[in-house]
């Protein structure tokens, strides 16, 4: 019973994330595979991992995991439902003074447990006119905690305009989703020149196209 | 024959060339596999699949009748306008705007028409969205590019809202002695509209030489263009007994709807050539977007809704 309200849910989820964006997503330098991944993105909306989901197939949908901020997911039921029992987010602490538990062992342990997860390495809601913010340090410690984990880049497109920040009614528009080829650390590369190849990496993933903001 | 009859027949006939059509491109695309792949059956072969989701689109909504066919354009309407709006510049500023035009106008113009209240539906998207979006809008006190963001809203609603609208509403005319018929005039729109985009294809594909319009659609030809309207309106007149039209007046009828269709496309490539895109959207995969199924149709409809209302309706 529970389970199906679960999937309920899910396909409630998908069915409106559907309609609202029609979102496709573009496999441009990986293939869907089955193997355990960080998929990175750029983070503008609430609705970005709901986005990835969506486009995922419905295999590696089940055992893909986003990683989201506690203090959002955890403070009403509903929000606890659906992140607990629907996306079974990978919640984090995002203060470092309260924080119990080490996120990156948190997301390692994941990924053991033979999930997929699905990150976003500006660490919050990019609200700048920049398209990506400076990138966080997790996603380089969590790929030296998991050297064999494929980091896969994703730029969500569109979906800014979907709903701008202090906007309550999303307006149709259509969305893309796309996958850009795997990374991984290089031997002795250090944080800021793996970040700086993986942010460039997921701009690159940006269609050039004006009024796209 | 009566009107389920006329029908009936319609749509056995288009059933039988759809399926000797999907033969013939099962039986190109075995014969010419062992070539590698072949683009043009490929596009053939798509082009036929996309007609017959078409075809039982517009069946199944045929069966609901009238709501069925509010209810399908209606749909094609969102879609199509959330595919127009994705390429606009508009700005956060306009957000309000565009919900409004989402959320209220389109289904209030289909309601209009579901209330056959001719005296607003004709009017409500020129004159009253065009008032009230430009004020929602500067209520914003957000002036930059403050004129094409206006009319590219505007330009939205006309062409996915207004003009999509006025296939449905051909079933709001009362024609004497053509009662409980209208949903047949709906099917030759469609099918004239369908076969001079296909005939000026083939013809262009056939005989086509001369670019009509280089610099706006590379694929269009003289050739294809004049072969095309012509059987096209070859095939409206002898669809003349599903209209209330003679068989002279069924050609008369059928050539504005092919040269509206025509220069629509033209319109309609000219926006997307401006805005860096080749298709609209992805409805279907590989199959462009709705507004590229539709962009004939819809420069078509309204002048074949107006012709047939001035000179056949009451």
């Amino acid at each position: 019973m529970a389970r199906a309200l679960e999937s309920l849910a899910a396909l409630a989820v998908i069915g409106f994330a559907r309609l609202v964006t029609g979102v496709r997503g573009n496999w441009r330098d990986c293939a869907p595979e089955a193997r355990p991944r960080v998929y990175f993105a750029n983070h503008n909306s609430h609705g970005d991992f709901v986005l990835i989901w969506t486009v995922l197939p419905p295999a590696l949908r089940r055992v893909t995991r986003p990683v989201a901020g506690a203090d959002y997911w955890t403070v009403r039921p509903l929000r606890r439902f659906f992140g607990d029992r629907v996306f079974r987010a990978v919640l984090i602490d995002r203060n470092p003074d309260t924080r119990k538990e080490d996120p990156i062992a948190l997301m390692a342990s994941a990924l053991d447990a033979g999930s997929s997860l699905i990150l976003f390495p500006e660490g919050t809601r990019n609200m700048s006119d920049e398209p990506l913010l400076p990138f966080k340090s997790g996603l380089y410690h969590l790929a030296n905690a998991r050297p064999q984990v494929e980091l896969v880049p994703v730029w969500i497109e569109n979906l800014n305009r979907v709903m701008p920040k202090g906007e309550f009614v999303p307006i149709p528009l259509l969305c893309t989703v796309t996958f850009g080829a795997p990374l991984s650390v290089r031997d002795g590369e250090d944080k800021d020149a793996f970040l700086g190849r993986a942010r460039t990496a997921l701009l690159g993933l940006a269609p050039e196209r004006e009024g796209s903001r | 024959m009566t009107a389920t009859e006329q029908t009936l027949a319609l749509f056995g006939g288009i059933a039988v060339i759809l399926v000797v059509a999907s033969a013939i491109g099962f039986v190109l695309q075995r014969r010419y596999a062992a070539a590698g792949p072949n683009a043009v059956i490929e596009n053939l072969n798509s082009r036929i699949k996309s007609w017959w989701v078409m075809v039982i689109a517009i069946g199944i909504a045929f069966a609901f009748g009238k709501a069925g066919v509010i209810a399908l354009f209606g749909f094609a309407s969102f879609t199509a306008l959330r595919e127009f709006v994705t390429l606009l510049s508009t700005r956060r500023s306009d957000h309000l705007a565009l919900v409004i035009a989402f959320f209220v106008i389109l289904p209030a113009q289909y309601y209009f028409i579901w209330v056959e209240w001719y005296g607003l539906y004709s009017i409500f998207i020129p004159v009253y969205a065009f008032l009230l979006l430009p004020i929602i809008a500067a209520a914003r006190g957000d002036t930059k590019a403050f004129m094409p963001r206006v009319a590219e809203v505007q330009w939205a609603l006309m062409i996915c809202v207004f003009c999509v609208s006025h296939v449905p509403a051909l079933l709001t005319l009362h024609i004497p002695g053509y009662e409980g018929r209208q949903l047949l005039l709906i099917a030759f729109l469609v099918l004239v509209v369908q076969s001079s985009d296909v005939l000026q294809y083939v013809w262009g594909k056939l005989l086509g030489r001369r670019k009509i319009a280089p610099l706006l659609s590379p694929s269009k030809t003289v050739e294809g263009f004049v072969g095309g309207v012509l059987s096209a309106t070859a095939i409206g007149a002898a669809l003349w007994w599903i209209t209330p039209f003679s068989p002279w007046q069924a050609a008369a009828m059928a050539l504005v709807i092919n040269l509206m269709g025509f220069f629509g496309g033209l319109v309609m490539s000219a926006i997307k050539r401006d805005r860096g895109v080749k298709d609209w959207g992805q409805l279907i995969e590989g199959h462009g977007g709705m507004l590229d199924r539709l962009d004939s149709v819809i420069f078509a409809a309204p002048v074949f809704f107006h012709a047939t209302r001035y000179w056949w309706a009451v």
